[in-house]
């Protein structure tokens, strides 16, 4: 039931934050319950930019659908279209050439660098710290010029289909990633002086937002939120797909389960991303880029289901066929809906002022949990 | 010990400030390299696989690549693509089919390349244009076809 507006008959206040407010990142709205300062309830409200993507997706072929979801969770464009073109495969049981596998996981990797860059601007700049949003756009812009050159756009890729990949790299990819390999190393040194040591940002994440890692599970927080507290759920690891069980790379935990130990694990992620990216970089074999296919895509009767991780956490395409050329349903599982339930429990009890550094480190994309 | 304590807590606190100043500090004074690119009066370089519109490339005595398969408007997500046929005779005095419009709706258009993907003659390109803003809404339902063109030699 949503309480109105104003002073409630325990003295509460009932404010707005959003849905027009910058620190939401999108057009979030929460109806959040004051007593004095102290946050006492915190209801999102959702359904502003709700575009029916599912439904939509019903009417589309199997090539076509993938493209929407380059528009839920932007930021990791790549990896949502990956796992819809990892469902059609499933279902069609292509054999994806070597080359594409190698390209796809290469681009995975650089989506959620530049999306955990964009994170960290965004959250020190909710926190008060104009600075580091220049130096995550400085290094981010790298990553887009790699991207625009291969996959000839920034943000909606569209670039893995099923069957591979859309395109060959460009000739100067393999030279331009290990170029910022080599650049952001030095880089992730200046966000840790920068940010990480300063003691204003950890007297302001240290000890706020706290979720235990039971409560963690039973909320179904995954990705780097989950993994700050302690919740072993990387998908990678878990349930390797396309050649993350032949990639050597840790799994990052915090024990920490408060807003620094999320901004930690993002943190190391990134140099995970980039010790994954070294392994491939150097050895992508030579050969097709695309699987051939048939011209109209049939996937059998039946429902398939893929999982990846994608910068947020765990995302998963649900498609039930009837053998036709579309499908008959189609279910996202978005990371940001489950992580944003558990947003009352770790902000109730707070300052106002920490449910903005709560909300940052959950890294929140509206898109992909209205759809 | 507790002033022990305090004095560490001091300097703890203004090392790691100091430390972010000299960070900003070193890139105010060593403005190298300028990122910001002043747009409309220098035109950013574009990769050429940058997806900014469709166009149909045409040859010197106006001729195009299209059939008319309508491949592209099956592959289109959005119904971007509408192309209009007609019946032409050619010169053995046999009915063939050819393109009358292809008509392109830009505001439609999500540049996802699928119709590029799908054209068996390579008829459509993406090009590098990114400057779509105009006054009136129509202006961007555009007839790709030039007037009076052909389809190319060859071409089946």
């Amino acid at each position: 039931m949503i309480e109105e507006l104003g002073t409630n008959d325990q003295g509460d206040m009932i404010i707005n934050v959003g849905p027009q407010h910058p620190s939401t990142h999108g057009v979030l709205h929460l109806v959040i319950t004051l007593h004095g300062e102290t946050v006492k309830k915190v209801e999102p409200h959702l359904g502003y930019i709700h575009r029916s993507i599912e439904k939509m997706s019903e009417s589309l072929s199997y090539r076509q659908f993938s493209y929407v979801t380059s528009r839920m969770d932007y930021l990791s464009s790549h990896i949502n279209n990956h796992a819809c073109a990892l469902t059609v495969e499933k279902g069609l049981q292509i054999e994806i050439p070597g080359r594409a596998q190698y390209i796809r996981v290469i681009l995975d990797e650089l989506t959620r660098i530049a999306s955990h860059q964009l994170w960290w601007g965004a959250l020190a700049m909710d926190l008060g710290a104009f600075t580091p949003f220049f130096y995550s756009f400085r290094e981010r812009e790298m990553i887009n010029e790699i991207m625009e050159e291969t996959c000839g756009a920034r943000l909606t890729m569209n670039y893995i289909v099923p069957g591979g990949v859309m395109f060959d790299i460009h000739p100067d990819f393999q030279k331009k990633v290990k170029h910022f390999l080599k650049e952001f190393k030095s880089k992730i040194h200046e966000y840790n002086e920068l940010v990480t040591g300063n003691v204003i940002f950890q007297n302001r994440t240290k000890g706020v937002g706290y979720i235990s890692k039971e409560n963690a599970i039973s909320y179904g927080m995954t990705g780097p939120s989950g993994r700050g507290s302690g919740f072993i759920c990387d998908v990678r690891k878990l349930h390797p797909y396309e050649m993350y069980n032949q990639l050597q790379f840790d799994e990052i935990t915090e024990e920490g389960g408060d807003a620094f130990a999320r901004y930690m694990v993002r943190i190391r992620e990134m140099e995970q991303s980039m010790n994954i990216i070294e392994q491939l970089i150097d050895n992508i074999p030579e050969g097709d880029f695309l699987a051939k296919t048939k011209a109209v895509l049939k996937l059998p009767k039946g429902d398939y289901y893929t999982r990846v991780e994608t910068a947020r956490g765990e995302f998963g395409v649900y498609i039930i066929s009837e053998g036709g050329t579309t499908p008959y349903r189609i279910k996202y599982r978005s990371p940001g809906f489950s992580n944003l339930s558990a947003l009352n429990d770790m902000s109730v009890g707070g300052k106002l002022g920490d449910l903005m550094a709560t909300m940052g480190t959950l890294d929140l994309v509206i898109p992909d949990i209205d759809r | 010990m507790f002033l022990k304590e305090y004095f560490k807590t001091v300097y703890q606190t203004l090392s790691s400030l100091v430390t972010g100043m000299r960070l900003t500090g070193y890139y105010f004074t060593h403005t190298k390299e300028i990122i910001t690119q002043q747009y409309p009066e220098t035109k950013p370089v574009l990769a050429d696989r940058f997806r900014g519109e469709v166009i149909m490339p045409h040859n010197e005595s106006n001729e195009h690549r299209c059939t008319g398969c309508t491949a592209c408007e099956l592959a289109c997500p959005n119904g971007t693509i509408k192309i209009v046929t007609k019946n032409e005779i050619n010169a053995e005095g046999k009915k063939k089919k050819a393109i009358d419009t292809f008509v392109y709706r830009l505001e439609l258009c999500t540049m996802c390349n699928l119709c590029i993907q799908s054209c068996p003659s390579d008829a459509i390109i993406m090009t590098n244009d990114f400057e779509h803003s105009v006054y009136d809404r129509r202006l961007l339902t555009k007839v790709l076809n030039n007037p009076g063109s052909k389809i190319m030699e060859g071409v089946e």
